[in-house]
Formats: structure tokens, sequence, C-alpha cells
């Protein structure tokens, strides 16, 4: 290597790290006025650092009318929906994982599809149907549509896990005569909890923080989600409470950053969408 | 696929590639599949169909009990409301501006330069975007409301040049878009990142030594290796991008007026503020079919790259 390429390369480097350093830099940037308002007493729209802090905002939003309630609704509608959508998802993986020669790339590209299909649009005609059943404003019902949203794609990202379990493991299973149920539970679900436990925090993550379906189908405030009445009770009243809306913000966000971190020790520190999302 | 060499039995052979496994028949195979495809027949594949019905009747929420089949009404009228047509050109903005143009870009750069950075430069890196990510819809919102506000960071950061002003009032589309690009970066950057860790390095080490610059190598060998990476995360980010509703609400609730009214947000007001579900419904069959057109799009550029 001449002394030139070894010259390049160090400057390639200086800049690849401030290339770096300014993205860093910028995608924590729009995080400093929810950082700083939430710690000030008197917060308003600007991230100005007066040196006074105080919990006084995160006690303020600590009761269960604007936090308990709304956060607890949270954990049973993305915890509902992310076992809903593991259970469902696992047993439809298996077929896709096993008998892939049947089903073919098409079809897994027909179910990629339906990932992404906007959930926005598929919703006038979702509360349409619920208004006439009688489900508006109903918990499970909500917690069942969002199962349907988010299927296609823990479906998609479990058949992917599950190709990694390999086939020859049942092999000697069904030559005993397990059927699917007794192999899929005594030999594959054990070899793939890393892969059940991403979809399960993905699907949580995602509906913790979905804010639209919970905004169309429940009514009734007592039944929203935090990332609901985040909206509604921040913006129903004239004189906005901004350092108690950033502490709430805060500790909402709180658990997604709990299971992230969880995320990457479980699967020491490689987590990507890597298993996922490959194609 | 299975180890096994199908060299010896043409038993084996035949096992190897139809079927590894014989059951009674395809009714007790496709069993496990049933709960999810009741789920998605109740809630997903049924609402749909209805829509398509919906989108041809006055359904409204006013009371009204007669439902009427107006044929294309709903349709034409659309072609005819300047304030729809407004909205769908504001999507199309929205979804190249920050999904096509911005998160595809950025993720694909920040893959790119993390490539055989150190551990913890990754780690802080990734981690950075992710939160980005991570965060709920509406605390995104909110946080990019605040920035961007007259008094917010960035006017903080840029007093000194005199230019400080209410972002989200002069350059609505712009700020939406720059959010959801902060916001949606994360998921490119990770299906690149798992895309580039596959692609073998002696290639591109090959391409160095024969003389081959930078951008020649990523334009002639790393891209191309990519593709089915690139076609898929376009098509999801499309997809994603023309759904988004709460970001846009919560920094300017489309607008100031309507100038960052998209289509999503145009669709909530007619259908649960103005109750008119069959137009609302219709909108939404659009919406669906501009994705459906981007996916073909996506597709086919990358079968001619072949």
């Amino acid at each position: 290597m001449t002394d030139l390429t070894v010259a390049r390369r160090g400057t390639t480097r200086t800049v690849t790290f401030v290339v770096l350093a300014i993205i860093a830099v910028a995608f924590l940037l729009p995080f400093a006025w929810l950082v700083i308002a939430s710690v000030q007493p008197g917060a308003a729209l600007s991230a100005h650092l007066d040196w006074t802090f105080s919990t006084a905002n995160f006690r303020a939003v600590l009761n269960p009318d604007t936090m308990y309630r709304p956060i607890l609704n949270s954990v049973i509608i993305s915890g509902g929906t992310a076992l809903l959508t593991v259970f469902v998802a696992v047993l439809a993986a298996y077929p896709l994982s096993r008998y892939q020669s049947r089903f073919g790339r098409s079809f897994l590209y027909i179910i990629l599809f339906s990932t992404g299909l906007p959930i926005t649009a598929v919703m006038v005609p979702v509360y349409a149907m619920y208004s006439r059943i009688n489900l508006v404003d109903s918990i499970p019902a909500t917690i069942a549509f969002m199962s349907a949203a988010s299927l296609p794609f823990a479906a998609w990202m479990m058949k992917n896990f599950m190709d990694g379990v390999p086939i020859s493991l049942e092999e000697a299973a069904w030559t005993d005569g397990a059927g699917w149920f007794q192999s899929l539970h005594r030999i594959v679900l054990p070899l793939m909890v890393p892969g059940l436990t991403v979809v399960f925090i993905f699907t949580f993550v995602l509906q913790w923080g979905n804010f639209f379906v919970p905004f169309i189908l429940l009514l009734s405030p007592e039944k929203q989600p935090a990332s609901v009445t985040i909206y509604t009770f921040f913006s129903q009243y004239g004189q906005v409470a901004y350092g108690e809306l950033a502490a709430f913000s805060i500790l909402y966000t709180l658990p997604v950053v709990v299971f992230y971190s969880a995320l990457s020790r479980v699967l020491g520190g490689a987590f990507s969408l890597t298993g996922a999302v490959k194609g | 696929m299975t180890s096994v060499a199908p060299l010896e039995a043409p038993a084996v052979r035949a096992l190897d590639a139809a079927p590894r496994r014989r059951p009674r028949n395809w009714l007790v195979r496709l069993a496990p599949m049933a709960p999810a495809l009741l789920l998605l027949l109740v809630f997903f594949a049924g609402p749909m169909l209805w829509s398509v019905y919906t989108a041809f009747t006055n359904l409204a929420l006013t009371g009204s009990s007669t439902v009427d089949f107006i044929g294309i009404d709903n349709f034409t009228r659309m072609a005819r409301d300047p304030s729809f047509l407004h909205s769908l050109e504001l999507t199309l903005i929205f979804v190249v501006g920050s999904a096509v143009i911005g998160q595809n870009t950025l993720g694909l750069l920040i893959a790119l330069l993390l490539r055989g950075r150190s551990k913890v430069a990754r780690a802080a890196v990734t981690g950075v975007v992710i939160a980005a990510w991570a965060v709920p819809e509406t605390v995104a919102g909110f946080c990019w409301y605040a920035f961007l506000y007259r008094t917010g960071t960035l006017n903080a950061l840029l007093g000194h040049f005199g230019i400080a002003q209410n972002w989200l009032y002069t350059t609505p589309m712009l700020a939406v878009i720059i959010a959801n690009v902060w916001r949606g970066t994360a998921f490119s950057m990770l299906v690149y990142s798992a895309a580039l860790s596959e692609v073998p390095p002696d290639l591109t080490e090959a391409a160095a030594v024969d003389g081959a610059s930078g951008w020649q190598r990523l334009r002639h060998i790393t891209l191309p290796l990519i593709r089915r990476a690139i076609v898929s995360n376009l098509m999801l980010i499309t997809l994603q991008t023309l759904a988004t509703f709460g970001l846009i609400y919560v920094m300017t609730g489309g607008g100031p007026g309507t100038a960052s009214q998209t289509t999503p947000l145009y669709m909530y007001q007619q259908s649960f503020k103005f109750y008119q579900l069959g137009y609302g419904t219709a909108m939404a069959l659009v919406l669906l079919v501009v994705g459906a057109l981007f996916s073909v799009i996506y597709l086919r550029l990358i079968r001619l790259e072949d």
C-alpha cells in the first residue's frame, strides 16, 4: 500500500466520522426541548435553559386521570395486540416456512405487500363496519383490528425466524408420528425464543405509539391509550402546560426505551431487522 | 434447503425436492393458518371489500337511514374537488420527498458510512437514529412542533442569522417532510445495514485494486447486489408514508389553511368531521391504488436493471 492511499484513507475516515457526528447531532436536536422543558417549572415552547430545575412537571402528571389510566390502557391494548399477533403469526408462519415449495415466493410477496397497506385507508371502512355492528369504543374489538393489521408483517418476520430452525430436527419427530402441533410446540418454538421476543416487542412498541387506530375506534376518554390522551389532553385547554406535556411524553416513551434496550441485550447487541426483512 | 445430497435413490430425491413431509391432505397442512386467515378476512379483507361497495354509495353518518347506490358519483366528485386534488398533490410531494428521496437515501448513506466503523460509533449512531423511530408518533409530533416553533430550538440556533420564523407556518410541507425523514430513516438504515452485511467484501476490494472509484464500486457492485433490499424497502416505506396521519396532524393539523393537508388528513376531515363516509371510503380506495401503482413502478424499475 502506498503512502498516498494510506493518507487518502485517513482523510476518508475523518470525513466519515464528521458526517456521522453531524447526523447524530441532527437526530438528537429535536429531543432537546423535550428534556429541557420537562425539568423546568415554567417551561414554554423554547429550549431555553434558565437553570432552575424541578420535578414539579413530573409530579403534576403522576395521577390516575392524566397518567396511570391511559398508561394502563396502553399496556392492555398493546400487550393484548402483541400476544394475539404472536400467537396467530406463529401458527401462520409454520406452513409458510415448512411447505415453501407449494406456496412459492409470489405468495410471500403478497404478504409483504399487504404488510404495508396504508392502515389509514382501511380505517374509514373499518369504522363504518364497526359502527354498524356496535363495536366502536370497544377495547377487545380494537385489539382484534390492531392484531389483524400487524399480522402480515409479524407473520413475515416469524417465517424468516422459523426458516432458521433446521427442518431435520423435526424429521425425527415426524417419523415418531408427531403431528404439526406437537412438532411446532416441542421442537420449533423452544428454538426460536429470540424470534418470538423480537416479534412481540416489535408489535408492542409499534402499537404503543399507534395514534390513529385508537383515535378513531375508541371514543370514551377512560378507554383511550396514552397515545391518544396525550393529544386530546394537551390540546383541549387553551393554555397548554408545556412542561407537563414534556414530562408526560418522557414517561410515556420510557417503556419503549426499556424494551429496545432489553431487546438488544437479549440478542447480544445484534438487534437489527437482519433476520426479519431480508426478503 | 436440506443438506441431504439428492444423488442416491430417486425416492430420496423426491422426498427432498417436493413436500418434505407428506401430510394427509392440504387441509391439515393449512390448518395452522386458519386463525390468521379468519382475522384477516374479518378485519381486513371484509372491510376492504365492503369499502369497494361503500365507495359507490352516499353512506353518511348523519342519521339518514337510506343508503343509495350512486355509482361513480363519489369518484367524479373527487375529480372535480379542488381540495382533494390539492391533497393528492401534497401526498405525492410528501411521499417522494420524505420516503423515496429522504429516508431511502439517508438510510443508505448511514448504512454505508457505518460499515467497518468501531462498535462504539455504530452503537451511538444507530441508537440515536432508532430513538427517533421508536418514539411514539404523537411525541415525535410534539418534539418537532416545539423544535420548529417561533421561539423553538431551531430558531435559537439560527437566531444570529436573523431568519427566525415559525417554520410550521411559513414552510409547513418542508417541515413535515423533514420530520418524517427524521422519524423514518431508521427503518431504511436497518434494512440496508442487513443487506450490506451480506455483500462479500472481497468483491469491492477486488474492484478497488482494479482502480474503481468509490462511486463506481457503489454503482456497479454494491447497489446491484442489494437490489432486492432496495425494492422491498422502497415498497414498505412508500406505503407507510402514504398513510402518515398522526405526525402531520399533531404538527400542523393540515394547516395553515390546507397547506399541508395530505389525502389521509382530508379523508379524516370528510369522513369524521363532515360524516361523509362514502366519499371518505372512495378516497381510501384511491390511496390504495396509488400505493399499488408505486409498488408496480418499483418492481418494473428493478426488472429493467437486470
